[in-house]
């Protein structure tokens, strides 16, 4: 593709800003003091939000939908010719801008948040780091490029969740958030390489034009769409691999927050948007997709019903909103899940940094039975989470409202079943979610000899400018009922291709709103009436629970299941390895090739006795040995 | 002279050949059978001047003048050499009190 | 001549094999000092008569007289030589009969050559000595200058009692 496009070049200036922070902030980390480390990455993230928007301008003003910049001939083998090229177009656009956006609100908060922590420096770069990398994911024009950030965001929530690394706890869990990633990563590289084998290529634009030409439901295509989902699911935390994010909580807030809220677990469905063509040509993968999401979403919400850590119960709605995401991918409706990615980017950020606020309040405790009655002494706090808490519930004008009566509105109109047991889990969703909202803070303060207070200014900032956006963002794509003009879904147009028409008729529609705003207004009053009029707290003991609560209290022990399952077998492996091959046969044989030299040597040396007469011997025989040999040949 | 000098075509060449051969192979002998260095460089004397007699005996039956003038460059390097391995035989004298050979195995690790 | 020849080399053979298995060094000088006279004898019968003389001189005279002198400032007259082990000595004239034969056998095997020169018996007389060696080999002769100043510098160095 020709750049025709003027000041398109900079397209490089976005990932190369953080990465330039990472390397300031990574370098010199043991010189910088106070802030310093801070306001560096984030003066680097706003930096880079700042040149996505302009590069939106650019592209808008240029006339065209799509730029590929390429920075340089990476791989050139024979007939594999994969150059490392950046994609500006729609689709990476809103993913930069939310990642940027969200991003740098995020850092700005953290300034605060770590203060005082030893290793504040490192988490600074390590979070650029980390932006880099999802950057060049979402930027990537081929395959390869995306695999790139796929492993870098890896890698950097790695880093992040055992931020705390003396806590062998949080060690375990970050070692399980990685090797679940790598489990679906080799799914993801199984699926370019099937790719690669297909198209001879992995450019996204010269796949796709070449899957155009082929039928729908060719069982080449869905087996890699098979297993470019595992790749997604392993990344994006559904079932079966999603028991890593919820142990992923064991990081700082502000990780949680741009890590497992907004950014790295939405490169799955990133992803699957990018590649919608391919997977409207298998039909069967959509179907997988759709039974996946929905499960994940009940089985995360019902898990989120009975937990008591404010961020555990923010992780398994993480969970559960990803869900929804791929039933909206499943039903074919790719930018609407990206629409919901957005949404979801703003009030899940918010709602981990209110929660966040609400911890360092009550100086790290995270027990939501022992807090309560925050709403006078945080008011700041208590309405950004309380916007937040309307918009993941579905409630009209909020954002979340928009982009889930979309997807439900989609599956309405494709599945009757689909449809009911996502209502199902809104409801689920609407009803923990006003559960937390109601024990955080109303009623009595439970905590005695705490004294929260509300958060410094350079924390609330940020919560101020994303609750804005949680209520004002799903103005973006007002379908036409309400005189909009769908303006996201046009916008992805040019970068998505969904199969089913992103507007909705008018009398299904009203219906459609009607009944779950009915719903779950008897939901948030019956929630209400339980934790706040009755006052009734979660039982503090487990075994005060009913038989199916606790084994919703304990996560339906699919934990416990892996370990015997996979981790068990492992270690015994290993350790068998360990004993019986490697000190027994492994050691001992290397140690003795060292010993046969060793005594080689020993025998050699006896040649050099150092007498003089022995040497005027061994010249002589040498002399004659040679006259013999050259008389006889 | 004129009697000397036709005795060259009398001899045969063998007979010097063999001659040489075996003055070499005693000075060999003597240099692998004595311990006393001062010894081992007579012999090896000796090897020097089994070699100039042959290369003599060539030099006259092919008229060739090169061969004894090497001869003489030969008696030159062989002075020289006897010079310096002597001072380094009152060297080792001084330093090992011995003049054998065996003595001298510091060449040993 | 031909007897002449025969005694020479009889000479020659016996005092080498007399310098190997004598004892006392200062027998052995003797012994060689013999064996190159009998050297300058055959170097006449060959009519190098330059050479003979040379030989004499440096060898006889200079190099042996030295070998005596080192000899007697070691004080080596007294049998205080250790001497090696029987099976060595047997081993050593083995091999240098065994060297002697090889040799010998090898010598069956030339092919014949044919001088190149006409024949002529002046060339070892001191002027086709002189002439040759100041026309094609002045080079040579002037490195052994240097050669000679080497030897010099490390026969002194080496002497010194404290370097």
């Amino acid at each position: 593709m020709v750049e025709q496009v003027p000041y398109i070049n900079f397209a490089w200036l976005v990932p190369a800003l953080p990465l330039l922070g990472f390397l300031i902030t990574g370098l010199a980390y043991k010189r910088l003091k106070h802030n310093q480390a801070g306001i560096i990455a984030s003066t680097m993230v706003v930096l880079s939000f700042l040149v996505s928007a302009a590069l939106y301008f650019v592209l808008q003003s240029a006339g065209k939908d799509s730029a590929t910049v390429t920075l340089f001939n990476w791989i050139a083998i024979g007939n594999m010719n994969i150059p490392f090229a950046l994609l500006v177009d729609h689709l990476s656009l809103t993913m930069m801008l939310i990642i940027t956006g969200v991003g740098a609100l995020i850092h700005i908060y953290s300034i605060g948040y770590m203060h005082g922590d030893d290793r504040v420096n490192s988490f600074f770069a390590q979070m650029n780091l980390f932006t880099f990398s999802m950057l060049l994911l979402v930027m990537g024009a081929n395959y390869l490029v995306l695999f790139i950030g796929w492993e870098g965001v890896g890698l950097c929530s790695y880093l992040l969740i055992g931020f705390w690394f003396k806590n062998p706890a949080f060690n375990y869990a970050a070692r399980k958030a990685f090797v679940m990633n790598r489990i679906g990563d080799l799914g993801f590289i199984l699926g370019i390489i099937l790719l690669f084998f297909t198209f001879k290529s992995v450019t996204f634009s010269e796949v796709f034009s070449q899957a155009a030409t082929l039928q729908p439901g060719a069982p080449m295509i869905t087996l890699i769409t098979l297993f470019l989902l595992i790749g997604a699911v392993g990344k994006s935390a559904q079932i079966p691999l999603f028991t890593w994010l919820p142990d992923a909580m064991a990081g700082p807030t502000p990780v949680s927050a741009l890590i497992h809220a907004a950014t790295m677990v939405t490169a799955g469905i990133y992803m699957i948007a990018r590649s919608s063509i391919l997977y409207n040509l298998a039909p069967i993968t959509l179907n997988v997709i759709i039974i996946i999401g929905l499960a994940t979403a009940l089985l995360a919400a019902i898990i989120g019903l009975k937990q008591n850590d404010i961020k555990k119960v923010l992780a398994y709605s993480t969970v559960s909103q990803l869900g929804y995401m791929f039933i909206a991918l499943g039903l074919g409706a790719y930018s609407t899940a990206v629409f919901h990615v957005t949404t979801h980017a703003f009030f899940k950020a918010l709602l981990f940094l209110g929660a966040g606020s609400v911890i360092h309040a009550m100086g790290g405790e995270q027990d939501i039975r022992k807090m309560g009655g925050l709403r006078k002494k945080m008011p700041l706090t208590y309405f950004t989470f309380l916007a937040a808490t309307l918009a993941i519930s579905g409630i009209p004008p909020f954002s979340g409202f928009f982009s889930k009566d979309l997807i439900l509105s989609k599956a309405f109109e494709q599945n009757m079943i689909v449809y009911i047991l996502a209502l199902g889990g809104a409801l689920i969703t609407c009803y923990y979610m006003f559960r937390l909202l109601y024990l955080v803070f109303f009623g009595e303060q439970r905590l005695a000899g705490a004294h929260p207070h509300e958060s410094p200014r350079v924390m609330t900032v940020p919560l101020v400018i994303l609750s804005v956006l949680s209520v004002f963002g799903g103005f973006l794509n007002i379908p036409s009922l309400f005189g909009g003009d769908s303006k996201f879904s046009a916008f992805m147009q040019s970068a998505v291709f969904s199969k089913v028409s992103e507007e909705m008729t008018l009398s299904t529609e009203i219906g459609l709103i009607l009944i779950p705003l009915i719903l779950l207004s008897l939901v948030i009053w019956f929630a209400y009436k339980t934790f706040v009029k009755k006052a009734m707290l979660p039982a503090g003991d487990e075994k005060q629970m009913s038989y199916f609560g606790q084994l919703v209290y304990n996560k339906f022990y699919i934990d416990e299941i892996y370990i015997a399952l996979f981790e068990k077998p492992f270690g015994f492996l290993s350790d068998f390895f360990f004993h019986k091959v490697e000190n027994t046969i492994l050691d001992p044989v290397v140690d003795e090739i060292g010993a046969a030299t060793s005594r080689f040597g020993t025998m050699v040396r006896r040649l050099q006795p150092g007498n003089m007469s022995f040497y005027l011997f061994a010249m002589v025989a040498g002399i004659l040995l040679f006259i013999v040999f050259i008389l006889i040949i | 002279m004129k009697e000397v000098s036709s005795a060259i075509q009398l001899i045969p060449l063998d007979n010097y050949i063999m001659l040489s051969v075996a003055l070499f192979s005693i000075g060999l002998m003597g240099v692998l059978f004595r311990r006393n260095i001062i010894v081992v460089l007579m012999c090896l004397e000796l090897m020097f001047n089994s070699v100039n007699l042959l290369i003599t005996a060539f030099s006259a039956y092919h008229s060739d003048p090169a061969g004894q003038v090497f001869v003489f460059f030969i008696m030159i390097v062989a002075a020289a050499e006897v010079a310096v391995g002597l001072s380094i035989v009152v060297m080792m004298k001084r330093n090992v009190e011995s003049v054998d050979i065996n003595l001298l195995n510091r060449l040993r690790w | 001549m031909v007897f002449l020849f025969y005694m020479l080399s009889a000479i020659m053979i016996i005092s080498a094999l007399l310098i190997v298995f004598n004892r006392n060094p200062i027998n052995n000088v003797i012994f060689l000092i013999v064996c190159f006279i009998a050297m300058a004898g055959h170097y006449i019968l060959l009519n190098a008569q330059f050479l003979a003389v040379v030989h004499i001189i440096v060898y006889t005279g200079a190099i042996m007289v030295l070998f005596l002198f080192v000899i007697m400032l070691l004080n080596l007259n007294k049998a205080i030589i250790p001497h090696k082990s029987r099976a060595t000595r047997i081993l050593a004239v083995i091999t240098g009969g065994i060297f002697f034969l090889v040799l010998i056998a090898a010598t069956r095997q030339t092919i014949e050559i044919h001088p190149r020169y006409p024949f002529t018996s002046d060339i070892g007389l001191v002027k086709e000595v002189g002439r040759t060696l100041f026309h094609e080999f002045l080079l040579p002769f002037e490195m052994s200058s240097a050669l000679f100043i080497a030897a010099m510098v490390g026969a002194i160095m080496f002497g010194k009692k404290d370097v």
